[in-house]
């Protein structure tokens, strides 16, 4: 059955358990994520791998639903994949629940749904199991997407945010700040038009990559909400050191560097949702930058700054000037500057 | 020059303690960003003055906005930052929460088109700012005039810089002039003021800009009379902006006007014409003399003058802090004491 006998709108109906359920799963979810485990039965019934295994959740709840560079489906996949690769984990299994408006587009569910399977079969996970609720009008924006995800640990590795040791090298995997600058800039009415796209992808390769030459990285995080000034700030907690970064070696868009200029951002504190904060001893840096620029993701990848035992707790940034200040920590919401 | 040249003319300062005033919330912020501090010599110390349009906003104002949105039924239009000022009795968050409508907009002309398309709704935007925002508040004025929206008001609590100057002169050897205020009004008025014995140097925003501003100042201080210096020439024409000085000047008029913590600065402030009255919420609201209740700990109005640093009042850091701002110097990422504490004070 394809699509276009569901009608063009989600219902209540697609909702209620009944025959239009089983329709919306068959033709939208099953046609996409088709794999031996993505059964009807209640439960995926999986092999369990050898040795450690990861596991992590994350809602999406993305508005505009749709953005240059991906759209919330894309964005569901990629977020649990990264959030694995970060801990050194092949991602096995996903699953994923749906909340959709009643009313949301049958299209736009396919092209999310595509996506879904895309993006999936990029990072060579399986999604094995899904739930599918509609919500009335208003009750959800759109449609919010929730995914869980189990990985297998790679052997000998042993990533953690408390891991990072002074004398150690802050890599980014890329420029930064991207995602939360198309978001914003699609959102917020600025009137601003600039040509950014998100860097909305899944890592699992890229780390897959960077472990194969080297198993001695202590941290891998990915810098999402928050940014990577705020991944920064987690780790010198964590660990309880200091963080030495260099403002002019800290790779940002320049497209990205005159929006947040206009508005008075920080683009260390803008989300990514393709970005890496690698901590590594430095004589593991040249390898790991060397696999990073060879990996389609990660091309201009950096080493920004240092891990030292001084200023525990802060990050310490080397204006352009040469200056030493501390990176400001940002509070709560985004507002323009008005002057 | 490079930066590395214009830090050694900076520090080759061996004359007596220099005192410069940016008046300029960005350059707060952004001498704070790049640690320009941390590169001048001892002898010369940086204040940050009444640059922050929020900042300077006083008490009463946020009362009388708050008025408008709780009994006269007002939908609020107001730059985000001016949420979170405290009023007497509370902020526009707080009015929020108890139901009143207050919509965040990024440009007095946003606000006039809500009220295009909310004919139903009473809309004020919360006409705040200097030279650089005062002219777009008379545009979306003269866009209500042309549309016939008779449902667009401003409250306005604009103010323009030269009075301020003036009045801090005493505290102050150079201003820092801010260079998109010169942009709009042109360098007439700073040359006039050098005349009056208060020097200054208009700079831009970047740190080369920053610098060669602070070079160019402790240059011509040696020489030992008052001076006006353009260092960001690259924006900055002696004539400055003919159409937005001229749109200003139809629609509003100088008046005396009250300053956050620096007290009522004669002809400071710009306010509707009489003949514009139908979009001046004031009298089309008939709204009464407020006098706002400050909180006494709150010591914004010596740091607006340079007078003590914000971690010399006792509230900053403890009472208030950005999260619950005491004072409106906390509330912008302009404002001093909400550099100071971002960047936690020196390292």
């Amino acid at each position: 059955m394809n699509i276009e006998n569901l009608g063009k709108t989600v219902t209540l109906a697609h909702g209620a358990g009944g025959r239009q359920t089983s329709e919306l799963i068959d033709s939208v979810f099953k046609a996409h994520f088709t794999n031996p485990y993505f059964t009807a039965d209640d439960a995926a019934v999986l092999e369990a791998p050898k040795g450690r295994i990861a596991m992590t959740t994350d809602g999406f709840i993305v508005s505009p639903q749709f953005f240059p560079g991906g759209n919330i489906g894309k964005l569901s996949i990629c977020g649990t994949v990264n959030d694995l690769a970060c801990m050194g984990a092949e991602p096995l299994y996903l699953s994923c629940a749906f909340v959709i408006e009643e009313g949301f587009p049958m299209d736009k569910l396919e092209e999310i749904a595509s996506a879904m399977e895309l993006t999936a079969k990029e990072a060579g996970v399986k999604i094995v199991s899904g739930d599918t609720k509609v919500a009335g009008r208003g009750q959800v924006d759109g449609v919010f997407i929730t995914t869980t995800g189990v990985g297998r640990i790679l052997e000998g590795v042993n990533t953690s945010g408390a891991l990072a040791k002074p004398g150690d090298v802050v890599i980014v995997s890329g420029d930064v700040g991207r995602h939360g600058c198309t978001i914003m800039l699609q959102r917020e009415d600025f009137g601003i038009e600039a040509d950014v796209t998100s860097d909305c992808a899944p890592l699992w390769n890229t780390v897959k990559a960077m472990l194969e030459v080297s198993k001695d990285i202590h941290v891998i995080r990915d810098a999402t909400r928050g940014g990577v000034g705020t991944v920064l700030y987690e780790i010198t907690g964590q660990s309880n050191v200091g963080i030495h970064i260099k403002a002019t070696d800290i790779p940002v868009d320049p497209k990205v560097k005159g929006v947040c200029g206009m508005l008075g951002l920080e683009p260390l504190y803008l989300a990514c949702e393709g970005r890496l904060v690698i901590i590594a001893p430095e004589s593991e840096s040249e390898k790991i930058l060397g696999v990073l620029r060879s990996m389609p993701y990660s091309g201009n990848a950096a080493v920004i700054g240092r891990v030292t035992e001084d200023h525990p707790g802060r990050v310490i940034m080397e204006t352009e000037i040469g200056s030493e200040t501390i990176l400001s920590q940002p509070g709560g919401e985004l507002l323009p500057r008005i002057c | 020059m490079k930066n590395e040249e214009l830090i050694d003319i900076i520090k080759s300062y061996d004359g007596p303690k220099l005192r410069i005033m940016e008046v300029c919330g960005t350059h707060t912020h952004e001498i704070f960003r790049l640690g320009i501090r941390q590169v001048l010599p001892d002898n010369i110390e940086l204040i940050s003055g009444p640059g922050c349009p929020v900042c300077v906003t006083p008490v009463a104002f946020i009362d009388e906005a708050i008025m408008l949105a709780l009994e006269k039924g007002c939908t609020v239009c107001t730059f985000g930052d001016l949420i979170r000022v405290p009023g007497s009795e509370m902020s526009l968050a707080g009015a929020r929460a108890q139901g009143g409508k207050i919509d965040i907009v990024y440009s007095p002309m946003d606000a006039e088109s809500y009220a295009a398309a909310h004919r139903d709704e009473q809309v004020v935007f919360l006409s705040v700012g200097f030279e650089t925002t005062t002219p777009a508040s008379c545009i979306a004025v003269s866009m209500a005039e042309k549309d016939g929206i008779d449902n667009f008001s401003l409250l306005t609590a604009n103010k323009t810089m030269p009075k301020a100057y003036e009045m801090l002169k005493d505290y102050v050897d150079v201003y820092l002039y801010p260079g998109h205020v010169n942009a709009i009004m042109g360098n007439s008025e700073c040359i006039e003021l050098a005349k009056r014995g208060v020097s200054g140097v208009v700079s831009g925003f970047t740190a080369n800009e920053i610098l060669s501003a602070l070079a160019a100042a402790v240059i011509k201080v040696r020489e030992g009379k008052p001076f006006f210096v353009n260092a960001y020439p690259r924006v900055v024409t002696d004539e400055g902006s003919p159409a937005a000085k001229s749109i200003m000047n139809k629609y509003m008029e100088a008046y005396d006007c009250e300053w956050r913590g620096l007290g009522i600065i004669p002809g400071s402030g710009r306010r509707l014409k009489d003949e514009y009255a139908a979009y001046d919420a004031r009298k089309k609201y008939a709204l009464p003399k407020i006098s706002g209740k400050v909180n006494k700990a709150c010591r914004c109005g010596e740091v607006l003058q340079g007078l003590i640093k914000p971690s010399d009042c006792p509230c900053f850091g403890t009472a208030c802090v950005p999260t619950h701002p005491v004072g409106a110097c906390m509330v912008s990422g302009e404002g001093a004491c909400s550099a100071y504490y971002q960047y936690g004070g020196e390292l």
